[in-house]
């Protein structure tokens, strides 16, 4: 079973209180006030009490799902095309330093 | 220092860029030296609306290796995201595979030091794209260079069954020469196109109790000696640390560990509490790769025979020593060109002397392979003949063949041009070996006299006479004039 399930199953064993928001936060940088997180975690409690009501389904039989579209080989050849270029591609970035995109100084 | 019992466990984790035009899910062209950022496109910046688009020609070769390696290929694989946040890779996320690989439970055989051979299993090898790369500057930012996020990676997992540096290194150098020989990818190790991270710990016994050391992986090795090195460092920094703080895998963490090739030492980077917390989940943005059994069965005809088969091969069929048909078959093109001369008439040892000790040499110096000298099989067979029936002189042979390179006159030709035909001409021979033994009538004296004197008497006539015919007489037919004459 995939680790993201894993996680799901975690997630949904616990139910969501304040703390686990925070954690989910965290891992996808994002800031939250407290206010936010009692009201997510209200949320996401909801959308797991209904995700949860998929549980009383029989799926001894079914397979997981890889993707929503039946299709797969969704291949291109091996050919290379002009990119957009240093200019172009650094016009939307926030900050620059000559050819590169600047960044805060990452530590290792 | 107490003396220890212990053993080496070691498994790798490695990283192998395929030869491909484009990268993994867009159209950018394959990157190494051109300026920051010019090879970049909103795929690879993972702009809202791009979409990414599989690279047929990495897939292919993700599953010739991974048959190589005698995995199985696996029928239905797909495309998971695992979520970082790093700004070499601006999507957030990188495109992997997670719980069905490509490739799974193959095995790979390397050479060991004793002539045999020992199996290593091989846990899995997927297919991902790379990312950018940061560097780090004086100032107080990073400069992020994205021109190398998207390029296609095999990742290949291998068991812990290694069990010293030189097997983690030999293992390192048959993965280089697999992957050559199927065209896989260049490997070359300096351009970061093969990266290695070993995980190193120790099987401890004290006392009748085993005790394990917490695991150290070693980063940043560019060089098949460093990865040697690195290994054997951090047995004995391991060995040290056990000895002194009695930290075990149950009490210490795993960590990463950099290798300083200029100090010779692994530097500590990071320590792991907990296992990073990746979230993958199935990409919505990839369908699924399914093979089927022709497609397969066309990936399969790219294989070829395994360069340590091949290697013994050459030892068994053609009598070389092992080190020779190792040199030989290192490189594919050189193994073919090898097989075509002795195909061509050339006698196996003879062209493998001729290849490793004057084709190599040129091929290093002209940055080209052996096969690419211009020197058809043909006519090295032909000088191979030569040097064997002692037309020509092994020093001439030499000679000859630098000539090959720039002519395509047959190797007969250019030795009558330079009058290196050697003199079999027994009676012609014969007046000289005379003239010479009337002139030297002390090396003469000495010949006779036996003893230690004699040989050294023998060798100098000898001398003499290649002299006296400008290195042109078969060393042989004088060898025996001279010894019927004294």
């Amino acid at each position: 079973m995939p680790r993201f399930f894993f996680w799901m199953a975690e997630v949904m064993s616990k139910k969501i209180d304040a703390e686990l928001v925070k954690k989910v936060a965290k891992l996808s940088r994002l800031e939250l006030t407290e206010t936010e997180v009692a009201e997510f975690a209200n949320q996401l409690s909801a959308i797991l009490d209904y995700v949860e009501k998929m549980e009383q389904l029989d799926t001894t039989d079914v397979q997981p799902l890889a993707h929503c579209l039946p299709i797969s080989n969704c291949l291109r050849d091996d050919c290379a095309k002009p990119s957009l270029g240093t200019e172009k591609i650094l016009e939307n970035a926030p900050d620059t330093d000559g050819d590169f995109f600047k960044v805060p100084k990452i530590l290792d | 220092m107490e003396n220890l019992e212990y053993k080496i466990i070691v498994g790798l984790e490695i990283h192998v860029q395929l030869l491909t035009k484009s990268k993994m899910f867009c159209s950018c062209a394959i990157s190494f030296g051109e300026r920051a950022n010019s090879r970049v496109c909103p795929v690879c910046v993972g702009m809202p609306g791009s979409l990414p688009v599989m690279n047929k020609k990495a897939v292919e070769l993700s599953a010739l290796a991974g048959m190589a390696l005698n995995c199985k290929i696996a029928k239905f694989t797909k495309w998971d995201r695992k979520s970082y946040y790093y700004p070499d890779l601006p999507k957030n996320y990188q495109i992997s595979q997670y719980d069905l690989p490509l490739a799974a439970a193959g095995f790979i055989e390397i050479p060991l030091e004793n002539g045999q051979t020992k199996t290593i299993r091989i846990t899995r090898a997927h297919l991902e794209e790379d990312a950018g790369k940061n560097l780090h500057t004086t100032g107080n930012f990073s400069q992020v260079d994205l021109n190398r996020a998207g390029t296609p990676l095999l990742e290949i997992v291998t068991e812990p069954d290694l069990s010293s540096a030189a097997e983690v290194r030999s293992l390192a150098v048959e993965l280089q020469r697999i992957v050559r020989y199927l065209g896989v990818s260049e490997a070359d190790m300096q351009k970061g196109h093969m990266r290695f991270e070993p995980n190193v710990n120790l099987h401890i016994t004290k006392d009748g109790k085993e005790y394990k050391t917490p695991i150290a992986e070693i980063k940043n090795l560019n060089s098949f000696r460093a990865i040697e090195r690195s290994v054997d460092y951090e047995v004995q920094r391991q060995l040290d640390e056990f000895s002194r703080t009695g930290i075990t895998m149950e009490t210490g963490n795993k960590t990463t560990r950099g290798w300083d090739d200029d100090a010779g030492k692994t530097v500590l980077q990071r320590e792991k509490e907990e296992a990073n917390d990746y979230r993958y989940f199935p990409d919505p943005d990839l369908v699924p790769v399914e093979f089927t059994d022709s497609w397969l069965a066309e990936i399969r005809a790219g294989l070829c025979e395994m360069p340590i088969k091949r290697q013994l091969r050459f030892v068994n069929e053609y009598d070389l020593s092992d080190y020779d048909a190792g040199v030989l078959t290192a490189e594919r093109t050189t193994a073919d060109f090898f097989e075509e001369a002795v195909k061509s008439g050339g006698q196996s040892k003879r062209v493998c002397n001729l290849l490793t000790q004057v084709g190599l040499k040129m091929a290093n110096e002209a940055n080209c392979s052996a096969a690419e000298l211009g020197i058809t099989a043909e006519n090295l067979a032909k000088l191979a003949k030569m040097a064997d029936g002692g037309q020509i002189s092994a020093t001439a042979a030499k000679t000859i063949m630098e000539k090959m390179t720039q002519t395509a006159d047959e190797p007969k030709v250019i030795a009558e041009q330079l009058n290196l035909i050697q003199k079999n001409d027994t009676a012609e021979l014969e007046v000289i070996v005379e003239k010479i033994l009337a002139e030297n009538a002390k090396a003469v004296e000495d010949v006779k006299s036996g003893g230690k004197k004699s040989k050294a008497a023998k060798g100098f006539l000898l001398g003499q006479v290649m002299q006296k015919t400008k290195g042109r007489a078969n060393p042989k037919v004088v060898a025996e004039i001279l010894e019927r004459k004294l």
